[in-house]
């Protein structure tokens, strides 16, 4: 299956008085079509940026200083941005956090639905208008046809939060990018939007970037989940295998500190320290001063996602009998996929 | 610690019938002149519970249930409208005298949410430490008093030497362990936090939830602690109460609680953490939303998202009363017609 979307050793910088930061270094991934693949990390791991660097909405000062974005094997990332603006809502949808501040206060959501539907798709106003309300009967808003003419201070946050991804889906994009789209939410609330982005990504084949820092609504929603740290992917597999069997020190202690109902523990393991600031992440493996494995190579050469197990990690742990530098090929569809 | 002639064991504050109200009423004139009445809103509705010392109760909810103006109320950050708060067998409310006021003040101190609002940014960190020292007037500015705030530095698991630092130059979970260092600096027995890690990444939040347990050991400290995180609740509370518009639901130790929920909400709060070990376990199907807190609903206020209700639960309100070791408040339970479910098996749980 050749993927949607292919992300090829992207490379985000910030140019700032006190020199370059790297915000997003050497990622690279995959989306399937109809994937859900799940981007998880720590604040400032960068999760955010790839997903604004894809959807070519990062602000300066960053910019996409290398790598490759492909859309069906079309490339994004360097495209004018009149050319780019057809692509976002159409190709792409965008899902952000706080869903108040991504609604307009001034207007009713029937005419930002009608607004965005009819830029993308030719559609005579009356069209849009029921194609408008048939968007919010899907994401579960009762009585669509009163409530398109109502303002978005008239409704609560987790109806709001689906008028948003109706928004999103109005022109039907086979990729939404879902920046934290629970994370503003209450539990109920949150369980609610979870299932629905489920159900639309089965129904219409829809695939979904999913990044959030909650490694519950990684598990319920994802196929595959890549874990960032320091603007770089650590490690990335099918989700059962990166939750249950870990491959990079990180991710174990990752999923180690998160405390579950019901476990009893004294204490939680945690990990020591906390992420370098980016002016200041150290040489080799970003991970090497914090690591409970840290080996003299870690500090001197930094690892690239080698095969483990099911998956991949960035760590020289999974070095093929700690080989010669560079010599295993470290990135290939197949190992992706697997 | 003072002694205060109180031993482990023994209730350190007890709440009782607590409410408060607050006026969200339009203006005087736009009353006057649209016809409007009075509004107000019922934050806290006849809220009661017991603390006992050494022991750390935690009240769980969603947006809006009171289960921070519960906290604030308890620190005298509002004025209750009505119930008393009894700490150490003293009525906050009988307190009339500054002085005995602020004795009464140096022995509870507060965690906030974000570490990011509740540090002044032109304060040094020795500064902001020493403050609750100073203004109880427990030391004098000096070198006893430099000591005292490089032992409470390294109580959180700060260098002594941040203290010439500005809050800006930490991370938050550093400002977390300055907020600590504060909270504790005058010697307080009781600490209420309200969400003090939901502002933290999942690894920091586990760094400080250890951090306030050892410290808990070590200095024989009490909790009330708030949080909507039913997952952080199970790891570091002996009781939980879980609150729903303004009132108190359940109120069981941990374990009774997670093993059987009683009340339908305390059961589809449950069911509604993401379940990172995909068992595969039978979802409470999560309807509805919170109702609007200035008109809810009569009886007991879970009704119209409750799958059990009947008439009764809409006519009459439900006290909270003892069933088998917990306390909850529904008809249901107690008359037998909602059936008990066992809730979340610890062996359930991932390695």
């Amino acid at each position: 299956m050749s993927a949607l979307l292919e992300v090829r050793n992207l490379r985000v910088e910030f140019n700032t008085r006190r020199g370059t930061l790297v915000a997003i270094d050497d990622v690279s991934f995959d989306i399937a079509p109809g994937e859900v693949l799940g981007v998880v990390g720590e604040s400032g791991a960068g999760k955010s940026i790839t997903g604004t660097a894809i959807i070519g909405l990062l602000e300066r000062p960053g910019r996409v200083a290398g790598g490759e974005i492909r859309m069906e094997g079309k490339r994004i990332d360097n495209l004018p941005p009149e050319q780019m603006r057809k692509i976002r809502g159409r190709h792409i949808g965008a899902i952000f956090q706080d869903p108040l501040t991504s609604l307009n206060p001034l207007y009713t959501i029937g005419t930002q639905l009608i607004e965005t539907i009819q830029t993308h798709i030719p559609m005579s106003g009356a069209d849009a208008r029921k194609r408008a309300i048939e968007l919010l009967g899907e994401v579960g808003i009762p009585a669509p046809e009163r409530r398109i003419d109502h303002y978005p201070h008239q409704f609560s946050g987790g109806m709001r939060q689906r008028v948003v991804i109706a928004l999103a889906l109005c022109a039907n994009p086979k990729l939404i990018i879902a920046d934290e789209p629970t994370t503003a939410l209450d539990v109920s609330i949150q369980a609610q939007i979870i299932t629905l982005l489920k159900r639309l990504c089965r129904d219409n084949g829809t695939a979904i970037m999913l990044v959030t820092h909650d490694m519950g609504v990684i598990a319920e929603t994802a196929d595959r989940v890549a874990v960032m740290y320091a603007g770089r992917v650590v490690e990335i597999g099918p989700v059962q295998e990166v939750i249950h069997n870990p491959q990079h020190p990180y991710t174990t202690g990752l999923m180690g500190s998160i405390p579950a109902v019901g476990q009893e523990l004294e204490r939680l393991p945690q990990i020591e320290g906390s992420m370098p600031r980016l002016n200041a992440i150290p040489a080799g493996c970003p991970f090497n001063p914090r690591c409970p494995r840290v080996f003299d190579r870690c500090k001197v050469e930094r690892p690239n996602l080698l095969p483990a197990d099911n998956s991949l990690a960035a760590c020289w742990l999974h070095a093929p009998e700690m080989a010669a530098p560079g010599a295993p090929k470290d990135w290939s569809d197949g190992a992706v996929h697997a | 610690m003072p002694d205060t002639g109180l031993k482990q064991g023994t209730v350190l504050l007890e709440v009782k019938d607590l409410v408060k109200d607050f006026d969200v009423s339009r203006p005087w004139l736009n009353r006057v002149i649209e016809g409007t009445q009075r509004q107000i809103l019922r934050a806290v509705d006849g809220v009661s519970f017991a603390i006992n010392r050494g022991e750390t109760l935690s009240l769980v909810g969603e947006s809006g249930c009171g289960k921070s103006t519960v906290a604030r109320l308890i620190c005298g950050l509002y004025a209750p409208s009505a119930g008393s708060i009894v700490f150490g067998g003293k009525d906050l409310a009988t307190i009339g005298q500054r002085s005995e006021m602020l004795t009464m003040r140096r022995r509870f101190q507060m965690i906030f949410q974000d570490p990011y609002a509740s540090l002044n940014p032109r304060w040094r960190v020795d500064s902001i430490v020493a403050e609750p020292i100073l203004s109880h007037d427990l030391m004098k500015k000096g070198e006893p008093l430099d000591k005292r705030v490089g032992e409470l530095l390294s109580d959180v698991g700060l260098s002594p030497l941040d203290r010439e630092k500005y809050p800006h130059e930490f991370s938050g979970g550093q400002r977390q362990r300055i907020s600590i260092a504060r909270a504790l600096s005058s010697n307080p027995e009781f600490l209420v936090c309200d969400e003090p890690t939901s502002a933290l990444d999942v690894s920091v939040q586990a760094q400080i939830l250890n951090l306030m347990k050892d410290l808990q050991r070590e200095h024989g400290l009490t909790y009330l602690f708030i949080s909507h995180n039913l997952a952080v609740v199970s790891h570091i509370s002996n009781r939980v109460g879980v609150m729903y518009l303004g009132r108190i639901v359940e109120i069981a130790d941990t374990k009774t609680l997670f093993k059987r929920p009683l009340h339908p909400y305390t059961r589809m709060l449950q069911s509604a953490i993401p379940d990172i070990t995909m068992s595969g376990k039978p979802r409470t199907p999560v309807a509805g939303e919170v109702p609007n807190p200035l008109d809810p609903p009569t009886g007991c206020t879970f009704n119209p998202r409750c799958p059990h209700a009947r008439e009764k639960c809409r006519v009459e309100r439900p006290p909270l009363l003892p069933f088998e070791g917990a306390e909850v408040a529904c008809h249901g339970i107690h008359e037998g017609w909602v059936p008990i479910v066992p809730g979340i098996e610890p062996s359930q749980i991932n390695a």
